[in-house]
């Protein structure tokens, strides 16, 4: 018998007593586990509408047909989706009392990166004594940009106090079916943020999840949904440098960008989740669907430092349907120990005169193995269509890898592609010459590192790149031989 | 009947006419199992991704020619490098055509693998070399499973074969539509040098659907020079599986020329089993209409201090399609390679297309690897060059695109053959071009 939504509603309602009982239940972590029950219970919790239920449980559905991707060049024990959590609510107490308590290596990282005391204590789940300057800070940019008309708000509030441009836009980019994770992601999503910026306005700041940080952890099912209006501009910045000591060990987020006519967004992410020990045991799994939509003349960068995780599967992509848009990617993927990163980026050419560029720099060390793979697709229309892509690697030790697996589809005579890549090592000579200048080697190899990324940093904001600079050095300690 | 059930049922036929009981019989009943299990390859395995077999694999193919057919020679004259000498192994579907061909066991074995694998003088090399290297994919398996004729050269050490060999395989189309497996295995022993031509030719209108297999052998120190010509007619379909395996400081260069037939794979692997091995691949694509050409490459670095050139250049008018799947794998141990791999493609209409997918898989630090890829259009500033100078149109674009696979060609090392390529390209862009690049 087919079930149709005539049988949910009234399935709804018969039930409604048994989600009752998991919004009275004292904890507000859900049992292991994944069913029907589960998601809807979530959307309970979130206090949403129904249309936002229904929308969870077709990605569910669609979800349990599907298999978890195997093409990724990537080894890793499959999670087991029944034995995790799907729903925990933040933990509003910290987890210590002050920084004497914090892991000391995890204090030194913190110094070296730069972060400023209050920082380092909601970074850190310390309690926070001088709450008062983040939270004016906070209020202060929650009134500049509500002057201008900007919403900027958690997902689920947004859902309550937008439905109607959430409901209009969500799923559009990424559709719940687009794969596995992403499907997983629409039927769980915890939380995420949401951000629409009105015609016409440049957002005046960089808008950041800094400043939300103690508003609510995001969760492992993060969803980010930007809209930026007709002729709009918005830089976005995603995540942070300071390592992050998750205890979750799946992420699957969902990011979508919707950049109308003349619209541009800026997307910037540094992720630093946790890679595991050095034996490789433990870490984060990320495995992150993230896609842009170009209307007219609008413009998609996305720049991103993955220094983190266990396991990477990203591929931040562009939709580049409108008329002259442009799409870029820069990205810096740097692997130590026993991670693994397959990430890259898709620039999909269906308007006319459409640019796209890529650069991607890929550093291994250690154990670890480092992919690109990347599609640029010309569609028969896209006329006049230009890419530029420049895939390069360094490897830093014998024991890592690094690959490249570029797919290139022309269907227009007019396309102007060009791709090249290139892997390395450091150079034996480089490193004489600074050591020969009094620079130790390992100075010598965060040098020459950073001057292989640097097409990449300075993409950055600046106080973004700064610290990401750092990071890089951190993430490459110990990997001189 | 499907072809793939054709095929399984004729193994058996197969197997009442031949010797079942030499050890090269197992190999061929493992290879059929593997066809078995795995069929042909659809568009769901990423290997075939951008080619599919849909279109050639559904006319009703008979496998076993039933009749010989003779051909004139006059008639293909024009397919062999007719202009100087060399050795020539003929066959016309699939059957050896001794009055064609002029074969040798004088010093060297230039003959067939037919004689090679039931004669017992060649045991020792039958099973030292045949199906060593060959691939375990269904395809070549397919072939492996019905291998019996086709060409067979041993050079033994120290000799420099004073003449290029032809391999050339016709197909007369008496037949409705004709299936052909010829199995090559050329071994070169140390120090020797061998320059070898291979040509697939149809001369029907019928489909002919070509399944071959090549096994090259370069010992130490060994030069192979080989050329594919793969100028067929449109009805005319070709998979290639050639693999080559280098000893020590061996030197191979494989240049496959692609203008006709009506779909062509080619899969090319190269496995670099020694220090210093040299290897070159190169490639020159120009088609139209509605074929479709697909390089499907492998380097394999396995040792140090190798080298690999990898240079191909493809045209694409009308409605063709092309790809090139160009895979450098480098193992941890081979340490101190350079790899180099370029693609450069011109699209000349709205409606050809090329998916290109360049990879590098590398697990050493201490190497050199780089490919670039591009696709574009030719440079509208040297065309309008030479059209301000009274170059018409037609001759400028062909003038550009003789330039464009000039590196190629440049290292083409039988003058004959260059000459001959040089005609077919000028035929193929219509110009009559009367110099030399």
């Amino acid at each position: 018998m087919k079930y149709t939504e005539d049988d949910l509603r009234e399935e709804l309602k018969t039930k409604e007593y048994e989600y009752g009982f998991y919004t009275d239940i004292e904890s507000d972590t859900f049992p292991a586990g994944l069913n029907e029950d589960v998601v809807r219970g979530i959307s309970k919790k979130k206090e949403e509408p129904e249309w936002m239920t229904e929308w969870r449980l077709e990605a569910f559905r669609a979800w349990q047909e599907m298999e978890e991707p195997e093409w990724a060049n990537v080894n890793y024990e499959k999670p087991d989706f029944q034995a995790i959590s799907y729903y925990s609510a933040p933990n509003s107490k910290p987890k210590y009392d002050s920084l004497d308590e914090v892991d000391p290596e995890l204090l030194e990282t913190f110094k070296k990166l730069g972060i400023s005391m209050d920082e380092q204590k909601m970074l850190a789940g310390v309690a926070m004594d001088v709450v008062i300057d983040s939270v004016s800070v906070a209020t202060t940019f929650k009134k500049t940009l509500g002057e201008k008309g900007i919403i900027f708000m958690s997902i689920s509030q947004a859902i309550k106090e937008h439905p109607e441009l959430v409901r209009k836009y969500l799923g559009t980019v990424v559709p719940q079916k687009d794969n596995f994770y992403a499907a997983l992601n629409s039927a769980v999503f915890s939380d995420g943020s949401f951000c629409y910026i009105p015609k016409g306005v440049k957002c005046p700041m960089e808008l950041s999840t800094y400043f939300r940080i103690n508003q609510a952890g995001t969760g492992q099912f993060e969803r980010t949904l930007l809209i930026a209006d007709e002729g709009s501009y918005v830089s976005y910045l995603e995540g942070c440098t300071a390592p992050s000591r998750d205890e979750n060990q799946l992420h699957a987020a969902v990011v979508e960008l919707i950049a109308m006519d003349d619209a541009e967004i800026k997307y910037s992410t540094v992720q630093n989740w946790y890679p595991g020990n050095s034996e490789g045991k433990g870490g984060v799994f990320n495995f992150v669907t993230k896609r842009g939509i170009c209307e007219k003349n609008a413009k998609i960068s996305w720049t991103q430092v993955e220094t983190g995780s266990a396991v990477t599967w990203k591929y931040p992509s562009c939709i580049l349907k409108g008329d002259n848009s442009v799409g870029e990617f820069y990205s810096i993927a740097v692997t130590n120990n026993y991670q693994q990163a397959d990430t890259g980026t898709k620039m999909i050419h269906l308007g006319k005169n459409t640019k796209s560029t890529i650069i991607s720099k890929g550093i291994s060390a250690g154990k670890s193995q480092n992919s690109y793979r990347g599609l640029v697709q010309i569609a028969a229309r896209a006329e006049n269509a230009r890419n530029f892509s420049q895939c390069d690697s360094l490897l830093m030790g014998n024991e890592c890898g690094a690959h490249t697996f570029p797919y290139i589809e022309a269907n227009n005579k007019t396309a102007i592609i060009e791709h090249e890549a290139t892997t390395s090592k450091i150079g034996e000579d480089q490193i004489f010459y600074c050591n020969q200048r009094g620079i130790d080697t390992e100075k010598a190899i965060a040098l020459i590192v950073n001057g292989f990324s640097k097409e990449v940093l300075n993409k950055l904001p600046m106080e973004f790149a700064v610290e990401a600079q750092k990071l890089l050095e951190i993430s490459l300690e110990g990997s001189v031989g | 009947m499907e072809l793939k059930e054709k095929l399984v049922s004729s193994f058996m036929a197969f197997e009442d006419r031949i010797d079942i009981d030499s050890p090269v019989h197992d190999i061929r009943s493992e290879a059929m199992k593997t066809f078995e299990t795995d069929g042909f390859p659809g568009k769901k395995n990423e290997d075939w991704k951008y080619t599919s077999l849909k279109s050639v694999l559904k006319h009703d193919y008979s496998v076993f020619p039933k009749q010989e057919n003779h051909i004139d020679y006059q008639q293909v004259k024009k397919y062999f490098i007719h202009d100087i000498d060399t050795y020539k192994i003929v066959f016309v579907d699939g059957k050896y055509s001794s009055y064609l061909s002029e074969t040798t066991h004088e010093g060297i074995d230039v003959c067939l693998m037919s004689s090679a694998l039931n004669k017992p003088k060649y045991r020792l090399i039958i099973e030292n070399y045949f199906n060593k290297i060959a691939g375990k994919d269904s395809i070549t398996s397919l072939n492996t499973a019905f291998s019996q004729e086709g060409a067979y050269i041993h050079i033994p050490k120290n000799k420099l074969v004073a003449k290029p060999i032809q391999i050339i395989h016709f197909a007369t189309g008496n037949e409705s539509a004709l299936m052909l497996q010829p199995r090559n295995l050329i071994v070169v022993d140390e120090n020797s040098h061998v320059q070898i031509v291979e040509r697939h030719q149809s001369l029907t209108e019928n489909p002919v659907l070509t399944n071959s297999v090549t096994e090259i052998y370069a010992n130490k120190r060994a030069i192979v020079d080989y050329y594919k010509i793969q100028n067929d007619n449109e009805h005319a379909s070709l998979i290639d599986n050639t693999f080559i395996n280098q000893r020590q400081e061996s030197f191979a260069s494989l240049h496959t020329f692609s203008f006709g037939g009506k779909l062509t794979r080619n899969n090319l692997s190269f496995f670099q089993n020694g220090e210093r091995v040299d290897s070159t691949l190169k490639g020159v694509t120009i088609i139209g209409g509605k074929q479709h050409v697909d390089h499907n490459t492998l380097v394999h670095h396995i040792e140090p201090n190798c080298e690999s050139h990898q240079d191909y250049k493809g045209i694409f008018a009308d409605s063709s399609t092309g790809v090139f799947n160009g895979k450098v794998l480098v193992n941890k141990e081979a340490q101190k390679t350079n790899a180099f791999q370029a693609n450069n493609n011109i699209l000349v209409s709205d409606k050809a297309s090329i998916n290109t997918k360049p990879q590098l898989e590398i697990f050493a630090d201490d190497v050199k690897c780089s490919h670039g890829c591009t696709i574009g259009q030719l440079d509208e500033t040297a065309m309008f060059y030479m059209r301000s100078r009274g170059i018409p149109e037609k001759e400028a674009k062909a003038l550009l695109m003789f330039a464009f696979s000039n590196n190629v060609l440049s290292s083409v090392k039988i003058p004959e053959i260059k000459e001959r390529i040089t005609k077919i390209i000028a035929h193929k862009l219509g110009v009559n071009i009367g110099f030399d690049l």
